[in-house]
């Protein structure tokens, strides 16, 4: 697997770490408790495309945010996590 | 046919012209009611299906499996057995996993090469043999073996070992004498043909594509090989698990992540136990044809794609190198990977859902193979009795909700951890 960082370019999957999925969006301090048990806990897990955050530690210690389909591990693409956040 | 020595010299004599299969290949039947389907054929739902029959008298049962009999993870692990776990919520449960192993073979009229051969778990610091300690200790108090070692005891038992490698030195290990190997295809074959022999319908090569549900309840199972009618299903599906739930409208605290093993070149008998490194995460063990047994953590990220990368595979023998240098010497021959359904604690889940009629079995992360016969005990009470049976009464699906979580290493909701 190689990910294609926006400023260090192509790079090996061992430069960089993952904390797994960038679906689940934190929820309002206030809001229910159902809420925050499926934003710490659930997960919809699919097959195939997932958005995921990787860490270039290994590189420019950028946080990304990669599109990976999880049966083939091919890289659908990468941006930067501020560049993910807008729509 | 009940297998035993004369049966084997009888067929002998026969010219091994005589062997019936061990199982009916069945297709589910669409014109009936089953009392329980289970989706996935593996060690999970045969030896549910085993015990639903055997314990529960349950034998109007349908096991629907999309690929054949072993294919999923019940072939692809490392084979390694034992009990030596922390917490209430898990000891009892897996202790009498190892108690259903010690018995297996008669129970099943099998022969699944269950070898109590021993697990060794080295230590490699002061505070490590503090935790190991308050393990062994934990052990002993739910009556299960444990014996705290010593550098020169783990010396005297495996000499071949870098004790006193500069950063990692072996300051002894804490040994489970009752842990060690099974041959996990064997499990899966025996329990088919088990299960089968009670009147159980074995269906290899059929996907299970919906969960019907009416009003709440759930009415049977859609396949590639029709719709079957179920008064209960029940889902074993490992590292599909997310997806076959999804099929009920269940969303699960479970990723999907793969793991690797690897096989060295066979050589003579060297290692007679099964050893982990704690320096790290690597264990090794020799199968009976000789070829040395070994893995080491996850890839790290999501996977239905049941083969990793290198970097991880760098990463194993490295470890390998670490405790044992005279790896270097041997070629692996073959690697592999299995998609473990890994869960937000480490522990399983084996409960009821919230749909009437529907069981879920599920979370067995990368050690669900020692769990096989107690999982499917535990499984089969749930759903006969539809209700937990004592072992598995913290393994609740809501415990995520409720904060009873069974968090054996402390890593918290980090699936790519535990
Ligand atoms: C490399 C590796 C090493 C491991 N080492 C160990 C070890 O040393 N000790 C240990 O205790 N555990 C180990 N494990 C973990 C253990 O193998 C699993 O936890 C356990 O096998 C999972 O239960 P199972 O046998 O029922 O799974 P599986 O054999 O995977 O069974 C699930 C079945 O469900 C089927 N299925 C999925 N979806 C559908 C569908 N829609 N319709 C029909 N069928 C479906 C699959 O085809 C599969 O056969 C290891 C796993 C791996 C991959
Ligand atoms: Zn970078």
């Amino acid at each position: 697997m190689r990910i294609p960082c926006p400023h260090c370019g192509e790079r090996p999957v061992d430069e960089f770490t993952t904390i797994g999925t960038a679906d689940p969006v934190r929820p309002e301090a206030s809001s229910d408790m159902k809420d925050w048990v499926d934003y710490v806990y659930i997960r919809n897990n699919p097959a195939g495309t997932h958005r995921e955050w990787f860490h270039h530690v290994g590189g420019c210690r950028a946080w990304l945010v990669v599109t990976r389909d999880t049966r083939t591990h091919a890289i659908l693409g990468a941006r930067t996590a501020e560049e993910a956040r807008k729509p | 046919m009940k297998y035993s020595v004369f049966s084997l010299l009888r067929n002998a004599f026969q010219a091994n012209r005589n062997w019936k299969p061990a199982w009916r290949d069945m297709s589910p039947r669409t014109d009936h009611v089953y009392d329980v389907v289970i989706v996935g054929g593996g060690g999970h739902g045969l030896s549910t299906a085993h015990y639903l029959a055997k314990v529960h008298g349950i034998t109007n049962v349908a096991v629907i499996e999309k690929g054949y009999v072993g294919s999923g993870n019940v072939g692809r692990n490392t084979t390694i057995i034992r009990s030596n776990y922390l917490l209430p919520g898990n000891t009892p449960f897996y202790e009498w996993s190892l108690k259903l192993w010690e018995g297996l073979e008669q129970d099943i009229n099998f022969n699944a090469m269950v070898s109590q051969r021993g697990v060794l778990n080295l230590y490699h610091s002061d505070a490590q043999r503090d935790a190991y300690a308050r393990r062994g200790n934990a052990m002993r108090m739910n009556g299960v073996d444990s014996v705290l070692l010593d550098a020169a005891q783990v010396r005297a038992m495996v000499p071949y070992l870098d004790f006193d490698n500069a950063r990692f030195p072996i300051r002894g290990g804490l040994l489970q004498p009752r842990g060690g190997t099974v041959r996990h295809d064997a499990v899966a074959w025996g329990y088919a043909r088990a299960a089968d022999s009670r009147g159980v319908d074995i269906c290899q090569h059929c996907e299970v594509t919906g969960i019907r549900i009416e009003a709440g309840r759930v009415l049977g199972v859609e396949t590639t090989k029709g719709f079957v009618r179920a008064r209960k299903v029940a889902l074993a599906a490992a590292g599909n698990s997310s997806r076959v739930a999804a099929m009920a409208g269940l969303r699960l605290p479970i990723e999907t992540h793969v793991l690797q093993a690897f096989v060295s070149e066979a050589i003579k008998p060297l290692v007679d136990t099964v050893i982990t490194f704690g320096a790290g995460h690597f264990y090794i063990s020799q199968s009976d044809k000789g070829g040395l047994v070994f893995g080491g953590d996850l890839d790290g990220y999501n996977s239905y794609a049941q083969r990793g990368s290198l970097p991880l595979v760098e990463h194993v023998m490295e470890e390998g190198m670490g405790l044992m240098p005279m790896l270097g010497r041997l070629r692996v021959v073959r690697s592999w990977g299995g998609v473990m359904d890994m869960s937000m604690d480490g522990s399983p889940i084996i409960d009821k859902t919230p749909v009437e009629g529907l069981y879920l079995n599920c979370g067995w992360c990368y050690g669900g193979f020692k769990a096989t016969p107690a999982s499917g005990w535990c499984f089969a009470h749930t759903i006969a009795r539809d209700e937990a049976h004592a072992l598995n009464a913290a393994m609740r699906l809501d415990r995520f909700a409720t904060g009873h979580l069974i968090d054996e290493k402390g890593a918290g909701p980090t699936p790519n951890l535990h």
